[in-house]
Order: C-alpha cells, then sequence, then structure tokens
C-alpha cells in the first residue's frame, strides 16, 4: 500500500511538472495572437543561375532553414517529402505536387541565386499552394555580397520577410543581434553575435571587467557596467558604447557601485543602480547621464530595472527590501511600488512557486504582458520563468538541466536568450518561449548576460 | 602617538651612544714622550721586552703586559701608563687595537720594545631603527570583516577584527584605505554589486562610529567578480564574502 501511495506521489508530481510546458504553450500564442495550428512550409535548394552561386547556396539554404524552423511559428516540412522538381521561378511551381500527400505543405518558398561579379542576387518567392492558382505572397529580389557572410545575409533577409508576411506583421528576428559577455581574451568584454551564434565578435577592449550589456531601442548604443577609476578607486560605472562609431561615448561617473543600465523604449532615459547616495538604488538619468534622479527609497538593494517596453510607464526590478531578492513593479517616476504576487502565482505546483529563494534577472516581453525571471529554489538551482503579468499564470522554461539565468527577449516575443552551464561550463543558449529548442550559441571561453537587440 | 614617541626616543638614544663612542676614541691618541736626554761614555746598552696576556681582545677586556728591562734607569710605557719600574705588570683595557710601546733609557741608551693589542671592532651603533615597512604592517594587522549569506550586517567576529583596524588606522593616520565588498558565487552578479557595495559601506560605517574619519575610507564592490576562493562549498563561498582592505597612502 506504501509503495502504491508512493508511485502515484512520483506519477502526480510528473503531471504536475510536465503541465507548465502545456500553459507556456497557451500564454505565449495569446501573448503574440497566433493561431494554434503553425504554417507547413516546404523549403526547397534554390536555383544556382551559374556555377559560382553554387558553394554559395549551400550556405544560403541551410541559413534559411534554419532561420524558419526556428521562428517558432513553422512547422517545416521534412525534406524526404518534396517532390523530385524544385521550382526556381513561379512558371515553374506545381502547386498540387506540393499541397498533396504526402508533402502537404500549405506554402513554399523558392527560388534562385546569380553571382553578378562580386555581387549575390536571390529572386525569393512564398507561394501558398493550398490556392488554386498558387497565390504569391512575397516576390523579391535582395542583392548582397558574393561571400558566405553575403549568402547568411540574404538567407537572414528573406527569412525575415517570410516570418513578418506569415505572423500577421511580427518582425522576424534572423538580422537581430545578441550583447553578451565573454571572458575568452582573458578579461570580461563585451561581445556581439547574429542571433543565430555566427559572427562573434568583440566590441569592448577594455582589459577590465565589463558587464550587462544592454541594447538602446534603436541598437546604436550598448550600455554596460565598467571598472573605471574614479577619484582614485576603481569602481564600477556605466559606460555607454556606439556601435556607429565603434568607440565609448562619454558617461558621467558617480562615487561608489553604478551598474545595470537599461534604456527606456523611447532611448530617452537610462535606469541603473547607484550607490551614490547611499544605498545602492535606481536612478534615471538621459543618456549622457544628465537629468539624474532617483527613483527608489529603501534600505537595501534595488536593482536590474527592466522597463515595460509597449509604454515605457512602469519598469519591474529586483530589491531585497522584504528580505531575500524578489520583484517589485514601479511606475517610471518611482511611484507606487508594489511586489508582483509571485507567491499568489497560478500555472505550476505549489514546490515550485518562487514563494521563497532568489527571484532576480527580470526581462519584459516586448508585448508588455509577460515578465521572464529566474528563480533560484531553495534546492540550490537557477530556472528560469515566465509570468503573464494581468493572469499571473506562471510558467516554467527549464528545469534539470544546470543553472539558467538571466532571460532577455528577442524582439518577436517568441525566443529567450539566456545563461546556461547545463553544457559542463557558463554559455549563451537561445530557447523559443514555452522553452523548447533550446540552442547553444557560444562554446569559446565563458559567455554570459545576453541582451537581444531590438531591432 | 605613543608609537612615535618610542621612535623618537630611539633616535636620541642612538645619537647619544654615537657621542659616547666618538669620545672614547679621542682618548686614545696621545702625545708621544719626549727622549730622555742622552749622557755619558760607555755605559751597557738598556734591553728591554714587553709581553702581553692576551694579545686580542674583545671591545672592554683587559689583558696583563708583562715586561722586564735591564741597564735602564727609566721606564715609559705609553700610552697611557707613564713612568714604571725596571720590571712589572700592568692591566690595560685598550678600547681600540693598541701597539704599547716601552722605551727604556740607561747610560748606555734607549731601547724600545712593542706589543700589539687587538681589539675586535665594536658592535655597530645600533642603527637607527628602520622605517617599518608599513605595507607589511598592514598586511600584518588589518583583517577584512566577513559576512553571512545575503547579509551586509556586521557579525560580532567582524567586531572584534575591526576594532583591531581602527586601532591600526589611529596608530597610522597617513594610512587610508579602499574597502571591496565581495560576495559568493551564489546569486545575480547584479544584484551581487549591490550587495558588495553594502558590506564595504557598512565596514566604512562602523570604522567611523568608532572614530576614524570617513575620508580615510573609500568603497567600491566588486561583486562576485574577484572571488578569493573558487570551490562551490560553504567554506568557500564564507571566504568570499567579505569587506577587504586595501591600503592606500594619503597623499
Amino acid at each position: 500500500m506504501k509503495r502504491f501511495i508512493g508511485i502515484l506521489a512520483i506519477l502526480i508530481l510528473g503531471l504536475l511538472a510536465a503541465a507548465p510546458r502545456a500553459a507556456a504553450q497557451g500564454i505565449i500564442q495569446t501573448g503574440t495572437g497566433l493561431g494554434v495550428q503553425k504554417v507547413k512550409l516546404a523549403v526547397p535548394n534554390f536555383a544556382s543561375r551559374n556555377p559560382q552561386a553554387g558553394p554559395l547556396q549551400g550556405v544560403f539554404h541551410q541559413v534559411l532553414m534554419d532561420d524558419l524552423s526556428y521562428s517558432g511559428i513553422i512547422d517545416m516540412v521534412s525534406p524526404s517529402f518534396y517532390p523530385v522538381n524544385a521550382p526556381s521561378v513561379p512558371g515553374e511551381l506545381n502547386a498540387e505536387q506540393w499541397s498533396q500527400a504526402p508533402a502537404n505543405a500549405w506554402m513554399v518558398a523558392f527560388g534562385n541565386l546569380t553571382v553578378n561579379g562580386t555581387s549575390l542576387s536571390l529572386a525569393g518567392y512564398l507561394y501558398d499552394v493550398r490556392q488554386t492558382p498558387p497565390l504569391s505572397i512575397l516576390e523579391k529580389i535582395y542583392n548582397g555580397d558574393a561571400t558566405e557572410a553575403g549568402a547568411r545575409q540574404l538567407a537572414h533577409e528573406f527569412a525575415d520577410d517570410i516570418i513578418s508576411r506569415l505572423s500577421g506583421g511580427l518582425p522576424g528576428i534572423a538580422e537581430t543581434k545578441i550583447a553578451f559577455v565573454s571572458n575568452r581574451t582573458g578579461h570580461k568584454e563585451i561581445w556581439e553575435m547574429d542571433y543565430d551564434g555566427a559572427n562573434q565578435k568583440q566590441l569592448t577592449h577594455l582589459g577590465s571587467t565589463a558587464l550587462t550589456p544592454r541594447w538602446s531601442p534603436d541598437d546604436s548604443r550598448i550600455a554596460f557596467t565598467c571598472f573605471e577609476s574614479y577619484r582614485h578607486v576603481v569602481s564600477a560605472q556605466i559606460c555607454m558604447y556606439s556601435t556607429l562609431t565603434n568607440r565609448l561615448m562619454a558617461f558621467p561617473r558617480f562615487p561608489g557601485t553604478n551598474s545595470s543600465p537599461a534604456f527606456s523604449p523611447d532611448g530617452n532615459e537610462v535606469a541603473f543602480m547607484s550607490s551614490h547616495g547611499g544605498d545602492p538604488q535606481i536612478y534615471v538619468s538621459d543618456p549622457t547621464g544628465g537629468h539624474l534622479k532617483r527613483l527608489t527609497y529603501s534600505l537595501g538593494v534595488s536593482t536590474s530595472p527592466t522597463w515595460n517596453p509597449k509604454t515605457g510607464n512602469q519598469m519591474i526590478f529586483v530589491s531585497d527590501r522584504g528580505g531575500l531578492p524578489d520583484l517589485f513593479e514601479m511606475n517610471a517616476d518611482g511611484s507606487n511600488v508594489q511586489k508582483l504576487p509571485l507567491s499568489a502565482a497560478t500555472g505550476v505546483a505549489a514546490q515550485d512557486l518562487p514563494a521563497t529563494g532568489y527571484v532576480i534577472d527580470p526581462s519584459w516581453s516586448p508585448n508588455g504582458e509577460l515578465i521572464a525571471f529566474s528563480w533560484r529554489r531553495p534546492a540550490g538551482n537557477y530556472d528560469i520563468y515566465i509570468m503573464d503579468l494581468a493572469s499571473h499564470q506562471l510558467a516554467e522554461l527549464t528545469r534539470d538541466t544546470g543553472q539558467n539565468e538571466r532571460p532577455s527577449w528577442a524582439p518577436d516575443g517568441r525566443h529567450i536568450v539566456f545563461e546556461s552551464t547545463r553544457s559542463g561550463s557558463l554559455q549563451i543558449w537561445s530557447m523559443l518561449a514555452d522553452g523548447s529548442e533550446a540552442r547553444q550559441l557560444t562554446s569559446a571561453g565563458r559567455n554570459e548576460s545576453p541582451n537581444w537587440s531590438p531591432k | 602617538m605613543q608609537s612615535s614617541t618610542v621612535r623618537r626616543l630611539l633616535v636620541l638614544f642612538s645619537a647619544f651612544s654615537f657621542l659616547v663612542f666618538a669620545g672614547a676614541c679621542k682618548k686614545k691618541v696621545a702625545p708621544a714622550p719626549p727622549p730622555a736626554p742622552a749622557p755619558a761614555p760607555a755605559p751597557a746598552q738598556p734591553t728591554v721586552t714587553i709581553s702581553a696576556t692576551s694579545t686580542s681582545l674583545q671591545p672592554g677586556q683587559s689583558t696583563t703586559l708583562n715586561w722586564t728591562s735591564t741597564n735602564a734607569t727609566d721606564l715609559d710605557l705609553q700610552p697611557g701608563v707613564g713612568k714604571v719600574a725596571a720590571e712589572g705588570s700592568t692591566n690595560v683595557s685598550p678600547t681600540d687595537t693598541t701597539t704599547y710601546t716601552i722605551t727604556a733609557t740607561g747610560p748606555g741608551g734607549t731601547a724600545t720594545a712593542n706589543v700589539a693589542i687587538t681589539v675586535a671592532a665594536p658592535a655597530p651603533a645600533p642603527a637607527p631603527a628602520p622605517a617599518p615597512d608599513i605595507n607589511a604592517l598592514f598586511t600584518q594587522n588589518v583583517q577584512d570583516s566577513y559576512f553571512d549569506f545575503d547579509k551586509s550586517d556586521i557579525t560580532p567576529d567582524s567586531r572584534t577584527a575591526l576594532q583591531k583596524d581602527a586601532e591600526f588606522l589611529r596608530s597610522y593616520p597617513q594610512v587610508s584605505v579602499t574597502i571591496e565588498g565581495h560576495c559568493d558565487e551564489r546569486g545575480s552578479e547584479e544584484y551581487n554589486l549591490g550587495l558588495g557595495q553594502r558590506r564595504a559601506d557598512a565596514t566604512k560605517q562602523f570604522l567611523v562610529s568608532l572614530g576614524i574619519s570617513a575620508d580615510r575610507i573609500k568603497t567600491m564592490s566588486w561583486g562576485k567578480e574577484h572571488p578569493f576562493c573558487t570551490e562551490h562549498n560553504e567554506d568557500c563561498w564564507h571566504q568570499n564574502r567579505r569587506g577587504h582592505f586595501v591600503m592606500a597612502q594619503q597623499q
């Protein structure tokens, strides 16, 4: 009898653990206004119009497939079900071959590539093959460099156009970037990479310690925490990097610790933590550090501000005013501070509620409806959660896969980038916002603190 | 205050001993005696010998000089002794290496004999005490403050350590410090930057409450960026939750 109860308990626990995934799915679809069913898309090889285009087609097609399959809104038809002949122009499209079994595609993306000297030209098409005659959704000529990088770029642009068409106008993220911290030079510096981990590039060369990069809304600047000498003491300061000039811009220094900058969605303000007035609290200034204003007043630490990207009128931040670090919401002028009701959230089992332990790393979703954060359960492991701010429904996105921290939303609201130790060392990963399809983006050195560019 | 007085006394003492030694040295330089007048025909030539029971002395020791002579009417032992009998002995305690010369004068002429007494070089006057290496003293005496998990309160153990730190800072008013706040590896990097600052500031406040001027203490936080210990256990974490003192000489 005892054993039976034990097995029953395990089964129930198992069901409870599985539940969050389903809940997350619901939340994300509500958040992005998508239909329940994903678009079934076939993407045959593109025709090479001349021999030089051949090797580039391989890169182009692989990147395009990756971008589309990782979009979260597309169900890729397995290439083994494709008809033998791939169209290179609309006149060659036999819609029925694609829409019927075994392919059962709703849409087909196809086209051709031509190399002209040093430039690569793509004719890209997207057709709805369920219609008779097939309906043109997208026809466009793209031009880039006849290099591997150029082929990647054209694939990203075409993928973003397809995703935008199929998601009712929401942006694709194939051309976005991720800023992060890497120690691979021996010092923690700010780096950036394409959203899929390609083109990893070192931005800062400070030779000290650079932390917590945050993009400006127009991607022209990255604010971060640096360690600089001020009044004969090296301390944490706010640094500002211009991605246009690839140089640091001026930002005033303050005594004590200054960290965790975050741009307002209109780019006119920067919120950050500063201890120059006593306890480390949240301040806001203009992007050049002027018009400094204190927002929070509490004993202890208030930090990690994240703005409501939709309205710019609220912030969620971390404060230990109640003991351990927890999440609080306030108006952007510092008024109306309220604790987020995580302990009363629904959607996960009671023992999985972040009622105790650390709750940190808030990141507000682009549509303003969800908050992603990391929670250290009393047992010690960190995992990433999202909560619907209106319904207080909670979903756990990671579990039993190393320590997972510092989520940051992609501008499409369908992806989250985060840091995880699941591969054995601290690396940057991305996943769909329901916790599925986690991908490792970095592997050299230790990499952390990712921030997804808003564009 | 107290120890600078001690230092001043030491310097005075050294200077005093130097003067004493310098005086002693001057004394040994004595004028040579005038030679005795030479006289009469054909008397026998005088002879004289001199020896010492010990010819090698430590400073402050003495030795006995023994001499004998013949055909001498006048014996002069220099330096420092003077007229002596035809045969005899005397104790001397030279402060420096000295050659004693005895001159025998008689009707038949003059004879001399020497004995050299070596005195080991005196121990050098104690050099003025070297300025104590303030960096070493700082490292020996100043202790870091340690904290409980997620706390920035000064613990009873740290209280004791910080009282000693305050004593040191009172003794060496030229020293100013930077207190670096550190945290263990657990928890958010961003939150820990703030927590480390709170620890550094709490440590500073405690010292200020003990009368140390706030101007002498700067604070900063490394968060969890520079752990002292990199293992993943409580021993190590405890090591890393601290307010670490770094010395800065006041400009």
